[in-house]
Formats: structure tokens, sequence, C-alpha cells
């Protein structure tokens, strides 16, 4: 039983014109087993909030804490992070061009396991994972993320999300650029590490169609750096319905 | 060739010249000063056990220049070189093995090493000049392919921290031929190169490609010239360095010319420098000079930029340390290169050096 716990959490990012406050207080909880939806207009600031607990060297914490079983996140480095059991699934995968995605797996798994994963179930454990993805095989040879489609590169970060099963995940957007089939079968890939490891999840999204498929317990609403509603299910067909308008002050 | 129009005279370069203002002259050893006596000796050798090969040592007088130079190290090494090694292809010959030519070091004391490499029509090789060890060396290696001729050609600068090494590669290509040359450097402490290409007949080729990586107080300077001087040939250069380390320090010139006579022309160059400290200094310069417009393609390009930090972050976000992560994207910027030669123990030699550099630029 893991607990990730955000609490007034603050962070500003540097602008030509300054520090800029993104993150205004936000408070939230997340349980192994719990799904979180996170919903808010474009540029309210959840992808920062995903940054910021990941260690994003851009996002300069002002105030708050956020805690992973009481041991502060926010003191550690990115890696170190990673190791404590967060993951992010990113809205924009990084290319990294020369290092190809079948090594990249293997030294986040020796990494993440804190030792070498043994070759001959390796091999096995990163085909199967890539074959309920349906992602061809030949992506093991390509370089990480260079010239995937955007629906290849969301399909590559549930496959690194299978293989390290992290105790919190945080989806941001993962849904977004995804075709209906796609949708599904990533969809089934995030149910089926939740159920295996009953991890729990942040997931930031636009739409209501992946929460027929990832069934949330809770719904946020985000708006200006910071939750502004929270509610059941039930809350993301509201907002589908109204958009965010009573939420946003002009 | 024609780097410049007017020929020059033998003498002792200065800063204030072009081609020598970023050459650390004082730390020559006399090399480039016409003024020091420099010693001949035939420091490349190697074994000619293979068949349609033969590997000699002539006298210079019987070895005649076949290609005319401005190039100042290399006019001094032609006038000081006694002896001169020889390495023959013959005729038709498919060489499958790697030829190795080595370097056999004595002293600090400048010297000069004279090297004529001919491939026969239709032959086929692989060359690698192994560099190690510590020497203050002026080279010229002028290399010949006949029609139809493939040389895969690997240079390696494995030297020892205190070498020094100015060096000329002048290649000749002829009708088909294909020259693929590799200039690796990671060692001494100045090294300056002149990868230069001439064509001698259409449908000839060239792909000069390198990679070095220069640590604290280390020179590397590489020159690349070529020269479309005939219709319908084609070039390709890629070259890639790393800087580590306070005053590591690289110099990169990428001269094509295509001259008015040479339709057909399909050349592209690119040059990218990874810094990955202060205090370094890398200067790139790719220079392409068209006196025709019927050409197929010409185009250049050059980046001089830190490690990019969200490459990083998303390999230690995956629980990737940071030095491995960095190793992980140095290794992959090198290997586009090193991958490509086809030779897996060097590649590992290689790779393994760049790793251990890398370890003691970051402790
Ligand atoms: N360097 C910067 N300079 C100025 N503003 C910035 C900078 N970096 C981020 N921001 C701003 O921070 C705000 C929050 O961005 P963030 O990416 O967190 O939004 P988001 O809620 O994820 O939006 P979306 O739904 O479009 O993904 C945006 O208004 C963005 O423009
Ligand atoms: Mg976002």
């Amino acid at each position: 039983m893991s607990t990730l716990e955000i609490k007034n959490l603050q962070v500003a990012v540097s602008t030509d014109e300054g520090m800029k406050q993104i993150l205004r207080g936000v408070d939230l909880t997340i349980n192994s087993g719990e799904t979180h939806a996170i919903m808010g207009p474009n540029g309210s600031g959840k992808s920062t909030l995903a940054y910021s607990i990941a260690g994003h060297p851009k996002y300069t914490i002002t105030g708050g804490s956020v805690l992973l079983d009481g041991v502060d996140v926010l003191e550690m480095r990115v890696d170190e992070r990673a190791k404590a059991g967060l993951f992010l699934a990113m809205q924009y995968p990084v290319e990294v061009p020369g290092v190809s995605v079948s090594n990249f797996l293997r030294t986040a798994a020796t990494a993440i396991r804190g030792e070498a994963p043994k070759v001959r179930t390796w091999v096995g454990e990163v085909k199967e994972a890539m074959a309920s993805l349906n992602m061809d095989p030949a992506f093991a040879e390509r370089n990480v993320n260079e010239g995937f489609s955007g629906g290849e590169k969301k399909r590559h970060e549930i496959l690194q999300m299978e293989l390290l099963k992290p105790k919190i995940a945080i989806l941001d957007e993962t849904d977004s650029g995804l075709d209906v089939d796609a949708l599904r079968i990533v969809s089934e890939g995030v149910n089926r590490v939740k159920d295996s490891h009953n991890i729990g999840i942040m997931l930031i999204t636009h739409y209501t169609r992946i929460l027929r498929y990832i069934t949330p317990d809770y719904v946020h609403v985000f708006a200006a750096g910071r939750i502004v509603e929270e509610g059941g299910a039930e809350l993301a067909e509201k907002l589908e319905e109204k958009g965010y308008a009573e939420y946003v002050t002009a | 060739m024609t780097l410049n129009s007017n020929l020059l005279e033998s003498h002792t370069p200065t800063s204030r010249e072009e081609l020598w203002r970023f050459t650390p002259l004082a730390k020559l050893r006399g090399l480039h000063d016409v003024d020091v006596t420099l010693n001949s000796r035939v420091s490349l050798g190697g074994a000619s056990s293979l068949s349609g090969l033969a590997i000699t040592i002539a006298d210079a007088s019987d070895v005649p220049n076949t290609s005319e130079t401005n190039d100042l190290v290399s006019m001094r090494v032609r006038e000081l070189s006694a002896k001169v090694l020889k390495v023959e292809i013959a005729k038709d010959a498919e060489i499958a093995e790697p030829i190795y030519l080595t370097r056999t070091v004595e002293s600090l004391d400048p010297e000069v090493s004279r090297t004529v490499i001919h491939l026969g029509t239709n032959s086929r090789a692989t060359i690698v000049v192994e560099n190690t060890g510590s020497i203050t060396l002026a080279e010229e290696i002028v290399i010949t392919l006949d029609s139809g001729a493939h040389l895969n050609f690997v240079s390696l600068q494995e030297w020892e921290n205190d070498a020094v090494h100015l060096g000329h590669h002048h290649a000749i290509i002829g009708k088909d031929a294909t020259f693929n040359s590799t200039v690796i450097t990671l060692g001494g402490s100045l090294v300056r190169l002149l990868p230069t290409v001439e064509y001698a007949g259409p449908g000839s080729s060239a792909e000069l490609s390198g990679i070095y990586f220069a640590t604290s107080g280390q020179h590397l300077e590489h020159r690349i010239h070529v020269d479309h001087n005939l219709p319908h040939a084609k070039s390709r250069v890629n070259y890639k360095g790393a800087l580590s380390g306070d005053k590591a320090r690289t110099v990169w010139f990428g001269d094509v010319f295509i001259h008015a006579n040479a339709e057909g022309t399909d050349t592209y160059e690119v040059n990218r420098n990874l810094l990955l400290s202060d205090g370094a200094r890398a200067d790139s310069v790719p220079n392409l000079e068209i006196e025709t417009g019927e050409i197929v393609g010409a185009g250049h390009a050059s980046t001089t930029g830190r490690f990019d930090d969200e490459q990083l972050f998303y390999l230690e976000s995956r629980g990737i340390p940071a030095n491995i992560a960095r190793q992980l994207v140095i290794r992959g910027f090198f290997l586009e290169i090193v991958s490509k030669l086809g030779l897996p123990e060097i590649e590992e030699r290689i790779m393994n050096r760049i790793e251990a550099e890398l370890e003691k630029a970051s402790s």
C-alpha cells in the first residue's frame, strides 16, 4: 500500500519577465489502487504538476510538499524518484537519437530493479509486453521515440510502465493522439498493470472517452493552478457537456 | 589540389595565416619550423601476407608525387622523407580482411613520415592506420584509387596525451571508384589533420566521416577539403565531436568546392559538436563554394550545442542515473559513425576509450 501526498504545492517557471507562478496550492492524495482523473483547460498547469512531481529541472518549487509513503519526493534526484516508485508517462515523449529502445528499457529496468534482469526472461518479458500493446517487435531496435508517430510514442510510454511497475503512475494525456483501437489497447495495458500491481494512477485527460475504459474513482477539476472541484465519474460527464466556463474567471 | 589558386612556397607558418590561425604553433615542438631538422623515419608499417597486397619501403626518389600540394606539412614531408612506405593493392584483388598499418614510436623528437597507397582497377580493401604512443609527427598519406576500386580507410588517433600530429590524407578517386574514410581522433595534445579529396573520373564517390573527443588541454583540428573538380562525382562529409573539460578545443573546417565544370555534383556535409562542460570551445566552419548551378544537390549543416536537457530528463525519469544517461547519449551520438566501420573490435575499443575519458573528465 502506497500513498502520494501532494500538499499545498506551489510551482513557478522562470520566464524572460521573471518568475511566473503556475501552481497555486495543489492538494491531492493518491493511494494504491485508486484512479484520479484530472481535467482542466489548456494552460491550467496540469503538465506542470506532473513534471514537478517527476522533478523536471525547469520548474521551481516555491512552496508545499510532495511525499511518497511519508518520504519527501522533492528532495530526491529525478532518477531516485523513479526508483522510489514514481512514473510519468509524458504528454510529449522525448526522442533520444542513438539509443535503442531495447538498450534503454534494459538500462532502465536494471536501475529500477537494482540488478540487471536475467537475459533470457527479460527478452520474453519485453516481447510479451510489446505484443500485448500491439507494438511491432522491430521497435526494439529503433532509437527511443525517434520518428515514432504520436500514438506509437504513447504506447511506448505504457510499455515502459508495464516493465518498470511503478507504485504511482502519472499519465499526462496518454490518450491524446491514439486512434480508437489504440485507445482500447493502451487502456487495457494500464488496467493490467493497475490490477496486477495495485498501483495508484493520476490520469490527466481532456476527454471522457478514456474514462470509459479506465474508470476513475475521483475526478478533479484543475483551473488556474489548483484543484477547484472534486467529484466522482459523473463530474467528467458534466464537464464534457458544460465545459470549464463556471471554473474560469474571466 | 586547388586549396588556393596560388601555390605557396615552403615556409614557417604563422598564426596570421588563415589556415594556421587556430593552431597553437608553440605546442608543435618545431614541427612546422623550417629551421628545425626533422628526422626521416618510416614509422608506419604492416605485414603483407595477404594475397594481392604488397607493402614495401621505397627510396623517395623512386616515388614521384602524384598530386600537387600547397599544404606546408605535406611540402616538408615530401622534402625531408628519404624513404616512403608503399602499399599496393593489385588490380581486381578483393581483400576481405582488414589491412592494419601500425605506427612505431621512438621519441618525441620531431619526425616525418610519408606513405603512398595505391588500389588497382576494381580492387577492394579495408586499411586501418593505428596510431598509438607518444610522438611528434608530420605525415602525408596519398591514396590513389584506380577505376572501380573501393577503399574503406580508417585512421585511428589513439595517441598518448603528449603526442603532436600534423597529417594530410589526400585521396585521388578514379572513375566509379569509392573512397570511404573514417577519422577517429581521441588522443594527442595537438592533432591537426587534413583529409582532402580530388576526383579523377566521373561516377566517383567519397564518404568522409569522423569523430573526435577533446578533453582538458587537447587541441583537435580537422580540415576537410573536397574538390569537385570534374562532373558527376559525389561526396558526403559527416564529422561529430564532443568536448569536455577546461581548454578542450576543437576546430573543424569543411571546405567543399564545386568547380564550374563539375555539373551533376552531389554533396552534403555536416558537423555536429557536443559541449559537455564549461571552458571548452568548438569552432565549426562549413564552407560551400559553388561555381555551377547544374548540380544534383549541395548542402551543409553545422551545430554546436550542449547536452539536450530534455533527453537527460527523459532517461533519468526512468530511473537511469545522470552519469549513465549522459554515457548513453554520448555513446549514441558517436555510434552513428563508429558502428558503420564494420570492425566490431575497434568499435568496442573506441567506445571504451571514450567512456573512460568521459569518466575521467567528469570526476
Ligand atoms: N517558460 C515559460 N514561460 C512562460 N510561461 C510558461 C513557461 N513554461 C510554461 N508556461 C506556462 O505555464 C502554464 C501551464 O502549462 P502546462 O503545460 O502545465 O499546462 P497544461 O494544463 O498541461 O495544458 P495542456 O492542457 O495544453 O496540456 C501555461 O500557461 C504555459 O504557457
Ligand atoms: Mg499538458
